[in-house]
């Protein structure tokens, strides 16, 4: 007993000798700041019974939600994520929209909380690049969401084993795998923007707000605005087949501005395999094709605009809270 | 044709850990600090005095590279702080006015993290901040949280916090603020010791000018962005008072750093 304790110890001096990198001396503090907040234990606890509640009514359904004639009958383990009864929303649902609230939770107060605890002027003051602060704070919170999102996925996947007793094929695995990395995507925008929001106000409520206005503007007014738009513009039911398809589009690249709908159209193709486009079809293009499911590479393919349109907002978000981040002078408090 | 580096590496062997050239930083049209020179010498304690806004910390801020100035140089222990914060900021520590804490870490984690983004091992970090805390007197405290810290506690650990890199200079603005009088006499002393010792040199920004007078062995004096006058106090006070006797209305013989500044702002002194 006495020599484990002793074994353990040595270990821990032997890796105290290490000197890290002052980058990763700060993700690791920025981290274990996110792991013991209360705010990260309430976020776990709200998403981890929302995936309880998803997968209990998913499994409720699962015998009702496979059918004989099914094209994507083979693919039924990725129902899991999938189905619903109506009663509560499906895993995917969830995801989509407790993300945001994760990504701003961790974010909206990265940068405005340091300059208020006075925090940053000493920061600033010890032999560091002043973008670690900003880049370090982006890799702890993105590392900390996506290990959350791959344990709860594995998990549910997990417990969908255990419950159906049929593992997943190679693909479906892949398929989850691809649904969990753009789910982080996802997240990492709505962390991103609301970092932007911590570089530009002061006040962490303020940030966070502005973020929470941001999500709920695109998770309600938005479609509700693009609705109103498209209905006046809405061409009669005799008009050219062409002008209707025009008309289509226009609508879907309007609502194609809201990062969820981005989010639900790619994660819809990915596990639904048996999804082949995602704008409007015509009859030519339907007839003779048969209703099985796409392979995953086909699959990809098909939400790769979606996934680089999250990226881009990704990225211009970050680029702006760094560009503005880099150019303030700090001063104590 | 010398270049301008070439120039700089002549004139600063005269041993200065510090060098303002031509200082120069405006906001809009407020200059802030107005075409600086000044020289501090290794080991010295340089005290800069000044009233509120008249550039003192604008002016630290530009030795650190936190500030770009607009115009003119500085070198601090040999590098430019605007294309070297790093090298700058590995040799100099900077305890500002009111210095802030993780406060949901303890005094001891708090140091730990500086002594490691100053690449030190987490081993070696935790022996150097346990003797700092010693060395403070902090080592009761070093287990609570810095949010429960006093505020004359905060300010000796942000000593420490200073200390723990090995600085070749230390840049103190304001830190007696808001600590009682027996606690000041210690911060103070604990400085002098250090710099003495170790041949720290230490820029101290204050408004306090007995603690000025008692411990720098120069000031300067800043004023809307201009340094007015630098010496010490001895100097300072002939230059000022040539002809007078003693101090108007005291019973004194020397003349107080009060004296000096006081001078300088009732108009006795032309400020060209």
């Amino acid at each position: 007993m006495s020599n484990a304790v002793v074994s353990i110890k040595t270990k821990t001096a032997r890796t105290g000798e290490r000197i890290s990198h002052p980058f990763r001396v700060i993700v690791e503090k920025e981290m274990a700041d996110h792991i013991r907040s209360w705010r990260f234990i309430i976020l776990i606890a709200i998403i981890a019974l929302t995936s309880l509640g998803s997968l209990y009514t998913a499994l409720a359904n699962f015998s009702q939600a496979v059918k004989p004639n099914d094209p994507e009958g083979t693919f039924f383990f990725l129902k899991l994520f999938t189905i619903t009864d109506g009663t509560m929303p499906s895993f995917t649902v969830f995801i989509s929209f407790l993300g945001p609230l994760l990504g701003i939770a961790l974010g909206f107060d990265a940068i405005n909380s340091e300059h208020n605890r006075g925090t940053m002027g000493r920061m600033l003051s010890q032999p560091i690049h002043r973008d670690y602060i900003i880049n370090a704070k982006f890799t702890a919170a993105l590392a900390v969401i996506s290990v959350m999102l791959m344990a709860l996925g594995l998990l549910v996947m997990g417990a969908g084993l255990i419950f159906i007793g049929i593992p997943p094929t190679a693909g479906e695995f892949m398929r989850v795998v691809f649904f969990i990395l753009l789910s982080i995507l996802y997240v990492a925008f709505w962390l991103n923007l609301s970092i932007l929001f911590s570089v530009l106000f002061r006040q962490p409520a303020t940030a966070a707000l502005s973020a929470i206005a941001v999500w709920l503007f695109f998770s309600v007014f938005y479609p509700l605005i693009v609705n109103l738009i498209t209905k006046s513009l809405a061409p009669s039911e005799m008009a050219a087949p062409q002008t209707i398809i025009a008309f289509e589009q226009f609508r879907l690249a309007l609502l194609r501005l809201m990062p969820n709908q981005l989010f639900s159209e790619a994660t819809t193709t990915l596990l639904m395999p048996s999804v082949r486009s995602l704008g409007p079809l015509t009859m030519e293009q339907m007839i003779g094709a048969l209703p099985g499911p796409l392979p995953l590479g086909q699959s990809l393919l098909m939400v790769w605009p979606q996934v680089t349109g999250m990226a881009a907002g990704t990225i211009i978000s970050f680029v702006i809270s760094y560009v503005l981040f880099m150019r303030r002078e700090i001063r104590s408090r | 044709m010398v270049s301008v580096p070439e120039i700089w590496k002549e004139v600063a062997v005269a041993d200065n850990i510090i060098e303002l050239k031509g200082l120069t930083r405006r906001y809009g049209p407020f200059t802030a600090v107005d075409s600086l020179d000044l020289a501090i010498e290794k080991g010295e304690i340089f005290g800069l005095l000044g009233p509120n806004g008249a550039g003192k910390s604008t002016t630290i801020l530009m030795m650190l590279g936190l500030t770009e100035p607009d115009d003119g140089t500085v070198r601090v222990c040999g590098f430019d702080p605007v294309s070297d914060p790093v090298e700058v900021k590995k040799r100099v520590g900077y305890l500002p006015e009111e210095v802030g804490f993780y406060d949901d870490l303890t005094g001891m984690e708090n140091l730990v993290y500086t002594a490691r983004l100053n690449g030190l091992s987490s081993n070696a970090a935790r022996i150097k901040a346990g003797k700092l805390m010693e060395r403070i007197g902090l080592d009761a405290e070093k287990a609570k949280k810095t949010g429960k810290y006093s505020r004359g506690m905060r300010q000796r650990l942000g000593l420490a916090d200073v200390l723990i890199k090995d600085p070749e200079v230390i840049i103190l603005d304001e830190p007696t603020l808001g600590i009682d009088p027996a606690g000041v006499k210690e911060f103070l002393e604990l400085i002098v010791g250090l710099s003495r010792e170790q041949k720290i040199t230490v820029l101290f920004s204050s408004h306090h000018l007995h603690q000025v007078q008692q411990i720098c062995d120069r000031v300067g004096i800043f004023v809307a962005g201009k340094l007015l006058a630098v010496g010490d106090v001895k100097s300072l006070a002939a230059q000022l008072f040539r002809g007078e006797d003693r101090p108007a209305g005291s019973e004194r013989k020397d003349y107080s750093l009060d004296d000096i500044y006081f001078r300088y702002f009732e108009g006795g002194v032309d400020h060209e």
